[in-house]
């Protein structure tokens, strides 16, 4: 089962490990939750995305996981909009009959939807926002957007 | 046939719009050729569209360099390098 969940809503970690745990077939189950951080006195985090093509690219990134590893379920739920220090931004969960490929495929999860999906940060200290700029790697990793 | 344009982030912000139609000349056929038809529409297009080396791009959704082609395109984005989740 694939879960791909784009959304401003707050999330509901228990709700989405409930649905995880119902799939069956699963002995492992490994989570990671991204907060959002403090950096620097930002005072909000605004994420934009690009509706549809996000969810396109995220449901590549999960069916990337499921082709790895023998998974029952692979979830990922972001957040959009704005956020404050503290607040969950995403969640990914990977279960599995047994835990190594769980955990693997709940690191492969979040390292690829971080270079992988069209979302793009504006913080905000104070009065002023400014986008966050692309780091090295994430420039790298648009590169391998070329179609080949 | 008109190509539905949409910009992302700052790309937006210095556009001043999210989203509009458009409907190149045959004759451009890439998106390099298109941000080059877009900027030398106006002054603020042009000002939005300057940093080609940041600027990245998508048609009917499928993420792409600069050289692709736009023939028969129906949505083309224009934003930054994304910035992770």
């Amino acid at each position: 089962m694939i879960r791909i969940h784009v959304s401003p809503a707050a999330i509901d970690i228990g709700a989405e490990m409930a649905l995880v745990e119902q799939t069956g077939g699963a002995g492992a189950v490994a989570t990671f939750t991204g907060l959002v951080r403090a950096d620097d006195d930002v005072g909000t985090l605004e994420l934009e995305h690009y509706p549809g093509a996000t969810e396109s690219a995220l449901r590549l990134v999960a069916e990337g996981a499921t082709t790895r590893w023998a998974l029952a379920a692979a979830t990922i739920v972001h957040r959009v909009g704005p956020m404050v220090p503290g607040e969950r931004i995403v969640f990914v969960a990977a279960s599995a009959p047994h835990r190594a490929a769980a955990l693997e495929a709940c690191t492969y999860l979040i390292d690829r939807l971080k270079t992988d999906a069209p979302f793009w940060k504006r913080e905000t200290r104070g009065t002023e926002a400014t986008w966050v700029e692309a780091r090295d790697t994430d420039t790298a990793a648009a590169e391998r957007w070329k179609e080949d | 046939m008109a190509i539905e344009m949409l910009y992302f982030a700052w790309v937006r912000e210095r556009m001043g719009v999210a989203q509009e139609s458009i409907d190149p000349p045959a004759a451009v056929t890439s998106v390099a050729a298109l941000v080059d038809w877009l900027a030398g529409r106006d002054d603020t297009s042009a000002a939005a569209l300057e940093d080609r080396v940041r600027l990245r791009a998508a048609v009917d959704q499928n993420f792409v360099a600069m050289d692709a082609s736009i023939v028969g395109a129906r949505e083309i984005a224009l934003f930054p390098p994304v910035t992770g989740g």
